[in-house]
């Protein structure tokens, strides 16, 4: 009971303009979300935005979207810095868990590609480590 | 609670919660946080894969179908209706929320009926476009559609594709199913005598991280 009544006294103005803010909050949600897909559609229809540079303004949009959810929606962006920290600091993992995955997954494209049965292999040393073999 | 929460609060002095927050929507927080890395690892893996493929189908391809409109080719569209729908259904949790906090029976009760109406929504999109993949021939071990490049595609996009919305789907399913358990218990009047709707907060932390999981499937499958 008490903890209701608490936050609206611990945020006074908070309270009263919040559903103004949720409905803000909606309308930035939805208006990322209107921008994406008409940046999507512009490059089909044209190929303006290049692919790489397009992909760059989805993951940063995507996040933009994270940020308000999180902060508005779940309220964290109101909550005290230690109820902030215990939540966002190990979501600091995904920094490693994402580039290294990632790298990882590049790795194996291009070692498909060079390594490939059929693929042309520069072997210059390979006739000298024969010879070497035969003193054995 | 503490009310007099001044700057010099020492907070871990005990005695209080040093998050503020109680037990129950803390422990919330914290399963959210465990799910948000079955999911990390789940679309990590699938990005994995895709960046380890030299190419991959083209979701603008595979995804432009919407319901009624035969084979009229819309990208996008259906799944902009989707991510609408659960952006909306994220605001009347809010709003229910924002009612519980006012202890405003009645309306905690309207913003959740409809906040499930949208969930439910949602899970029909949901099962229109799996059900039309099928018919396609797409379903987990198989993959009908081509790559960019024109080279046939391996059934990793399907696998992925299916099991990331089937689990996205699956905490939707147990959203819905949560939020009707707490809209029994509000009309029952459970929290009106407990004196407070804080397990509506809580089941609206999870709500929102539905939503929030779903911007990123959004984002990786759909977008990319």
């Amino acid at each position: 009971m008490e903890h209701t009544q608490s936050s609206e006294i611990i945020e006074p103005v908070h309270h009263d303009s919040s559903t103004k803010k949720i409905w803000r909050t909606f309308w930035i949600l939805l208006g990322i979300t209107i921008a994406e897909v008409g940046l999507a559609f512009l490059h089909l229809e044209t190929g303006f935005p290049n692919r790489m540079f397009l992909n760059g303004i989805f993951v940063i949009l995507t996040f933009f979207k994270a940020f308000y959810i999180v902060a508005e929606f779940m309220h964290l962006g109101h909550e005290i810095k230690n109820l902030v920290m215990t939540i966002l600091m190990p979501l600091l993992l995904f920094i490693w868990f994402i580039v290294a995955f990632l790298y990882e997954g590049h790795s194996w494209k291009n070692m498909r590609k060079d390594l490939a049965p059929g693929t042309k292999v520069e072997a210059p040393k390979a006739p000298a480590a024969e010879g070497h073999e035969k003193h054995y | 609670m503490d009310t007099a929460v001044t700057a010099k609060k020492k907070w871990w002095a005990g005695g209080y919660s040093p998050f503020n927050v109680n037990y129950g929507k803390l422990m919330m927080w914290y399963f959210l946080l465990s799910d948000a890395f079955t999911f990390g690892a789940l679309l990590i893996s699938y990005g994995t894969i895709r960046f380890s493929s030299p190419s991959w189908p083209d979701p603008n391809e595979v995804f432009k179908s919407f319901p009624g409109m035969g084979h009229a080719n819309l990208p996008l569209m259906f799944v902009s209706l989707m991510t609408f729908i659960l952006i909306m259904s994220s605001v009347t949790m809010v709003l229910a929320v924002h009612a519980g906090h006012h202890r405003d029976k009645k309306a905690v009760a309207k913003w959740l009926t409809w906040t499930i109406i949208g969930g439910i929504a949602f899970l029909s999109c949901q099962a229109w476009e799996w059900t039309h993949l099928y018919h396609e021939g797409a379903w987990w071990g198989r993959n009908p559609f081509a790559n960019v490049d024109g080279t046939v595609a391996s059934t990793n996009f399907t696998n992925f594709f299916f099991t990331i919305t089937g689990f996205h789907g699956l905490h939707v399913t147990s959203g819905v199913v949560l939020n009707i358990v707490i809209l029994i218990n509000v009309l029952k009047g459970t929290y009106e005598d407990r004196g407070h709707y804080e397990m509506v907060e809580k089941v609206g932390l999870y709500w929102h991280f539905v939503d929030l999981v779903w911007v990123f499937v959004f984002t990786c499958f759909y977008l990319l």
